[in-house]
């Protein structure tokens, strides 16, 4: 799951925690899948191990990202 | 001896002549500007362009050869007022001047514009420019492409405002070449590998600020249509804010400049932050209002339930009270409490007829308030005479 979607999957467990018509025993599922999810998307934004590199292809087609 | 064609012995050849008239007119006029109205254009197949250059009084033979005319954006019109630079010279196999130009400026917006507006409604009519083939940047980019010099101010300016916003993305150069000849070439290449590679989720193709001439690249058909069927949303970034080019067209967005390009590809990570942080409020928040609501749900079940115990009690308290003062009324103690008296025998059986009793033999008397032991004197046969009133 890209980080994208992993903020579009919390978004909608966030809207359906707040239906009334959804099972309560569902409810604290979609909440556990929920914690997990945010647990991901932190841990994705504390990487914060950004680069510089330049794009190299080398003489048989194969690229690498050289610093 | 006599200077060449002084004299009948030493006359010259028609190519002599015409090759020392070539060789001094090109000295004596390299590089100049001149001024006039195209006429007679052709275009032949071998790629040169030949014209007259006219005006009121003169008319001079002109032509580009091919490798010059790939540099001029588009060709001139019929009737067009231009400023020609080339070099003149002498056709000798045709004993005419020839004016061997290089570059064409037409007055006001010119050649550059017409080249722009001819590849521009091209491109429309393709349906290459249209909105509806825009696609959304991604919101949270891991790795942004940047097709641009490697020694330009465009690199260095994307670099400074990722490093600011979001030092989490990666940020890959693709270098290429983005002004001169090999310019479109380059882009297009360098496009070519961004695509091959697959390794981005965004790009920013683009360069810093310069002359229309700098820039064209950036209009060149090649490199447009390679923009256009690139495979990842393409942010163009070229020159200054009132530069405008094809590129900047096709791709998926315009940025004013190279940093707004960076600013638009990447979210500020506090931003991002945030966001996360507040769709974590957003669970916690939605989990405990269900909490609170089937904590209701419970307390007003709770009190139905009391509410309907209560009536139940009510009622079954009401009956047995109705059930009570019956038996109160048909209860011996009662009727005791009004002045009879019950007898009763050593075993504690009623002694309820006169033959229960036996003269001279004890019983005990039960009345409202206690026991009275008494004897039996006589019996009498006659039923008892009850005072009323």
């Amino acid at each position: 799951m890209t980080f994208e979607e992993t903020l579009a999957r919390l978004e909608e467990i966030a809207q359906a925690l707040d239906r009334d018509d959804l099972p309560l025993e569902q409810a604290l599922r979609l909440f556990e899948e929920g914690i997990v999810r945010l647990r991901e998307a932190s841990a994705v934004l504390a990487e914060a191990d950004g680069t510089v590199r330049t794009l190299v292809e080398t003489a048989d087609g194969v690229f690498e990202a050289r610093s | 001896m006599h200077a060449p064609g002084s004299a009948i012995e030493s006359a010259l050849g028609v190519g002599e002549l015409a090759g020392y008239a070539k060789e001094s007119l090109e000295a004596a006029f390299p590089g100049l500007w001149v001024k006039g109205e195209v006429s007679n254009f052709k275009r032949h197949s071998n790629g040169h362009w030949y014209f007259s250059l006219k005006d009121a009084v003169g008319q001079l033979p002109a032509v580009v050869w091919a490798r010059d005319a790939r540099r001029i954006p588009a060709p001139p019109d019929e009737g067009m007022s231009v400023f020609a630079r080339g070099t003149l010279s002498l056709w000798a196999g045709q004993g005419k001047l020839q004016f061997m130009v290089d570059a064409i400026e037409a007055e006001g917006a010119g050649l550059w514009q017409k080249a722009f507006d001819a590849l521009k409604a091209t491109l429309d009519a393709e349906g290459l420019t249209a909105v509806a083939r825009k696609r959304p940047l991604p919101s949270y980019p891991r790795t942004v492409a940047v097709i641009t010099s490697g020694d330009g101010a465009a690199w260095r300016d994307i670099q400074a405002v990722v490093q600011r916003r979001h030092a989490g993305v990666h940020l890959t150069l693709i270098p290429a070449v983005v002004q001169g000849e090999i310019a479109p070439a380059s882009l297009v290449q360098a496009l070519d590998r961004l695509a091959r590679w697959g390794g981005a989720d965004v790009a920013i193709i683009g360069r810093g600020g310069g002359s229309r001439e700098d820039l064209w690249a950036f209009n060149h058909e090649s490199v447009a249509r390679a923009v256009a069927a690139c495979p990842i949303p393409v942010i163009s970034a070229v020159g200054h804010e009132t530069d405008f080019t094809i590129t900047d067209y096709v791709a998926d967005e315009r940025a004013a400049t190279p940093s707004v390009a960076a600013e638009r590809a990447v979210p500020v990570l506090a931003d991002v932050q945030a966001g996360v942080r507040a769709l974590g409020g957003r669970l916690s928040d939605a989990l405990e209002d269900r909490v609170d609501r089937e904590g209701r749900r419970l307390r007003s079940y709770a009190d139905g339930l009391r509410l309907r115990a209560g009536r139940a009690v009510e009622r079954r308290r009401a009956r047995i009270e109705r059930v009570a003062g019956r038996l109160d009324a048909l209860s011996p103690l009662s009727v005791l409490a009004r002045g009879f008296a019950v007898a009763r025998g050593a075993d504690g059986q009623p002694l309820a007829r006169r033959d229960a009793f036996t003269v001279g033999e004890p019983f005990d008397l039960l009345l409202t308030d206690g026991r009275v032991t008494a004897r039996t004197e006589s019996i009498d046969a006659r039923a008892p005479h009850l005072r009323t009133g």
